[in-house]
């Protein structure tokens, strides 16, 4: 096993390299949030098949990695209440923000967006104070 | 052509979101337990995604257009406002909860089980019901 700094670096570097790709060829932001909330919304539905082919490889491609690299697990809780809580703050927070870790994180702060970079110094500090709040005080996760 | 490029590039996405750990919501978690046992992993994933593109956002200054479009994302207005702050918010505590953002919930759905599907579905409901929730936020 490699150590876990350089497959976050190397995994890091394709995300890169997709988002790179994406922006020079399509000429489009790649937002996991956008491309999946335009389709559900319908407000993007101008492309509505360059979303689906998006987002086929996205689902698709790990199933191939798999293959090569071995199982792989989420280690996501099985706790109904927090996959509920969760998905719907995830799914409405990061429309009404435009944005999640792709598009403000990844494609914000490399363009050194204003909105893309203070989206980001919340969520980061929300994320931690979770954290505390769920993990550390209430022992819920 | 475009949509083939979105096929590649969805899965290099994919791929990349797996190989780094943010597939792995112990992992995330663990990059926000800043006062737990804290793991800086993924510190070196926004590191190695952020480098390319930022090259590559100079490369647009470069050149007139994208090669299959007409004309590269212009920058939406800077301002700040609630529906970014609150949106942000809502975000990053999901985002601890669980340990799932939205494309390693979908990275994750061939392999995720019920609670990856569960999460997905019920983030996709979020999604769908956003527009009117961000009504009452202007």
């Amino acid at each position: 096993m490699h150590p876990d700094w350089v497959s976050g670096l190397s995994g890091g570097l394709l995300i890169g390299f997709a988002a790179s790709a994406y922006l020079l060829l399509n000429g489009r932001i790649m937002g996991a949030s956008g491309i999946l909330g335009g389709l559900i919304d319908l407000t993007g539905y101008e492309n509505l098949l360059e979303r689906l082919c998006f987002l086929l490889g996205l689902v698709l491609s790990p199933i191939l990695a798999i293959q090569i690299a071995g199982g792989h697990d989420t280690q996501l809780t099985s706790n109904v209440y927090i996959i509920i809580a969760s998905g719907l703050l995830v799914g409405i927070g990061t429309r009404l923000a435009n944005g999640c870790t792709s598009g403000h994180g990844v494609c914000g702060i490399s363009r050194l967006s204003f909105r893309g970079i203070t989206a980001t110094i919340i969520y980061l500090l929300c994320g931690v104070v979770s954290i505390i709040f769920f993990k550390n005080l209430l022992g819920l996760i | 052509m475009k949509n083939l490029i979105a096929l590649f590039c969805g899965g290099l996405f994919g791929i990349g979101l797996f190989i780094s750990g943010m597939t792995d919501t112990t992992k995330v978690q663990g990059w926000l337990d800043i006062f737990g046992n804290w793991d800086p992993t993924l510190a070196f994933v926004l590191f190695g995604a952020i480098i390319p593109m930022a090259i590559t956002w100079n490369i647009t200054k470069r050149i007139k257009k994208p090669i299959f479009t007409d004309r590269f994302p212009e920058k939406t207005e800077q301002k700040l406002n609630r529906p970014l702050i609150i949106g942000s918010m809502m975000f990053g505590m999901g985002w601890g909860l669980s340990g799932l953002c939205p494309g390693p919930a979908m990275a994750s759905l061939s392999f995720g089980g019920w609670q990856g599907l569960m999460f997905f579905f019920t983030m996709a409901i979020g999604m769908l019901f956003t527009p009117l929730i961000a009504k009452y936020l202007k």
